[in-house]
């Protein structure tokens, strides 16, 4: 991917739109330590019966405020695995959002954008201008944009990426 | 316009330039702490260390090893630490909980950045320095690079004055705050004012600990005369306190007399706009488990408050208490001052240091339905055992007094002979 390229992705629509989703949910600690076919079949487990079946590769997910509170467990490398495809919610929490830098899943924050979408929808996210659009209903908003310093981070493929690169690994 | 104390520390360590919310800086880390939980078989062990001598490593999470695969984790940590030549290396008996061990030593120092991937490691802002917890891969980048990123972010301030009373504590501190502030993802918080002088160093790092809770990106104290004078007596590295400029600016203030408090309990799931005061719980909630320890609250204070509650008493039929030292330390003291003795002989079971069932991994994992009062750090749904288990959080000393009467109580009664 070349650096100027932007970030957009395009997939139907999960609702995760509660507050405060946490880490936990994603990665309970029962699988913690267990390898990452077993915890990926315990992802949103407890707290949405059945979404593991009928997640797709190239869905995203459209998350509420201070989504992904909790601990550095690297759930969005799970959401990544199962084939999420971007994240974009009213807030993401902080530890949260450089997880998903660092495993090179598009995230962006955009008010408002629980009320713009409903599951099942199909999206369109530009994390580069910060922009979603929801092709479904012809409307659309717009958020903050992915800084371009970690836009390369996650053009590079994430940090492991990077630091094999860079012969570390 | 003035800078924060976040803002002032990152500037320093990324060349000097100001710093505004919303810039992002790569930064210099000054510590780099890694614990048992990342050395599991099968993470990828880098070949080359940006510099050993900034780096500790603390075996924690799962000590002594519950399980084969966390033995296994824990004796790549051993092979890992020869490799490099890590000399602050904190095995069994040795340590404790890291944020506790790295607060205890002197690592985290006033005016530095430090990194670890437990979430609260923002403990180490109670000594004025910059800490947040990182992913697992985020911290290998940082032991190969020395460097990350951060993006500043605007900074809510905490202005205490006053005194406590005697039955007020770091955690009901924090817990008035979640009523009064909520959430403050995206935010630092700032502590500050006339009433700071008075807190004990435990309940400051209680208070900057809990800030993951309001998912603080950071939770800083100024360095004070209390704070300094501690840390000369256990380090002879130097530091340079970053307190924040009387002209900087805050996204929000918050003015707590603390002389007003009482003590405080976070209902079950998650703890922002979720806490009252613990009399209006009105002794109607009946537990099974009470536990004292944790990063935040396991520490001497927490020992000396619990076994003034619980002496000559019993824990109420039904209910397991059970207490967690934070480090090694901690409950050398607590047995040399005759804690650990009242404790037991109440009926509690004290364990070694780790963080145990804090995180629900072991040595009080809770089963279903059941219904804990603890004074760790973290009340999700499943966090310490089983989701259908109910999670109350309070002080140690509430934990302790609920733990007597078998339901959730207002420790008031058995503190009032303290100073
Ligand atoms: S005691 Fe709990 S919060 Fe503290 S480091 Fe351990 S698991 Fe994390």
């Amino acid at each position: 991917m070349s650096d100027s390229e932007p970030l957009v992705v395009e997939g139907r629509a999960w609702m995760f739109a509660e507050d405060n989703i946490n880490t936990d949910l994603m990665m309970p600690q029962t699988v913690f330590a267990k390898p990452l076919e077993e915890q990926l079949r315990h992802v949103f487990a407890t707290y949405r019966p059945g979404w593991l079946d009928q997640v797709k590769p190239g869905d995203v997910i459209v998350g509420g405020r201070n989504f992904g509170t909790g601990s550095s467990r690297p759930g969005s490398l799970l959401l990544k695995r199962l084939g999420v495809s971007a994240l974009v919610a009213e807030t993401i929490n902080g530890l949260f959002y450089r997880n998903c830098i660092n495993y090179a899943l598009p995230a962006i924050e955009c008010t408002g954008v629980r009320d713009l979408v409903l599951e099942g929808d199909i999206v369109r996210i530009d994390a580069t201008r910060g922009v979603i659009e929801n092709l479904t209903r012809g409307k659309g908003l717009t958020g903050k944009p992915m800084p371009e310093f970690l836009q390369a981070i996650v053009r590079a493929g994430g940090i492991m990426e990077r630091l094999r690169a860079e012969g570390y690994f | 316009m003035g800078m924060t104390m976040a803002e002032k520390i990152l500037s320093r360590h990324s060349g000097g330039g100001r710093v505004r919310p919303g810039d992002i800086v790569v930064c210099e880390v000054d510590k780099i702490v890694q614990i048992d939980l990342t050395f599991g078989p099968g993470a990828p062990m880098p070949k080359r260390l940006v510099d050993p001598r900034k780096i500790v490593v603390v075996l924690d999470h799962a000590v002594p090893a519950p399980t084969i695969g966390a033995a296994a984790g824990q004796s790549i940590a051993r092979k890992f630490i020869k490799d490099f030549g890590v000399e602050k290396f904190f095995d069994l008996g040795r340590g404790g909980i890291c944020h506790q061990v790295v607060l205890e030593n002197g690592i985290a120092l006033p005016g530095q950045i430090l990194t670890c991937t437990d979430s609260h490691t923002c403990a180490s802002g109670a000594f004025n320095c910059v800490a947040r917890g990182m992913g697992p891969q985020e911290m290998l980048q940082i032991m190969c690079t020395g460097k990350t990123w951060y993006q500043a972010a605007p900074t809510v301030r905490v202005i205490f004055r006053g005194l406590k009373p005697a039955n007020v504590f770091g955690k009901d501190i924090f817990l008035h705050l979640a009523a009064v502030a909520g959430s403050v993802e995206g935010h630092n918080l700032e502590f500050g004012g006339p009433g700071v002088s008075g807190l004990p160093l435990d309940d400051r790092a209680t208070l900057s600990t809990m800030g993951a809770e309001l998912s603080a990106e950071f939770a800083t104290f100024p360095a004070d005369d209390k704070a300094i004078t501690y840390l000369k007596s256990v380090t002879d590295e130097a530091f340079e306190p970053a307190d924040s400029d009387p002209d900087a600016e805050y996204a929000a203030t918050y003015d707590i007399d603390l002389s007003k408090l009482r003590p405080y309990v976070a209902r079950p799931d998650f703890i922002p706009h979720n806490t009252i005061p613990v009399a209006e719980l009105n002794d109607h909630v009946a537990i099974d488990q009470a536990f004292v320890g944790s990063c935040a609250n396991g520490k001497l204070e927490d020992f000396c408050v619990a076994a003034q509650v619980v002496k000559g008493r019993k824990v109420a039929p039904g209910v397991r208490m059970i207490v967690t030292p934070s480090s090694q330390r901690v409950l050398t003291e607590a047995v040399r001052r005759g804690y650990v003795e009242t404790l037991l002989e109440a009926g509690a079971i004290v364990t070694n240091s780790t963080c145990g069932a804090c995180y629900g991994g072991h040595l009080g994992v809770l089963g279903p339905n059941e219904v804990c009062i603890t004074s760790s750090t973290r009340n999700f749904k499943g966090r310490m055992g089983h989701p259908s288990a109910r999670i109350y959080m309070a002080s140690s000393a509430t934990v302790a007094a609920s733990a007597l009467a078998g339901r959730i109580s207002d420790p008031t009664p058995y503190l009032g002979d303290r100073v």
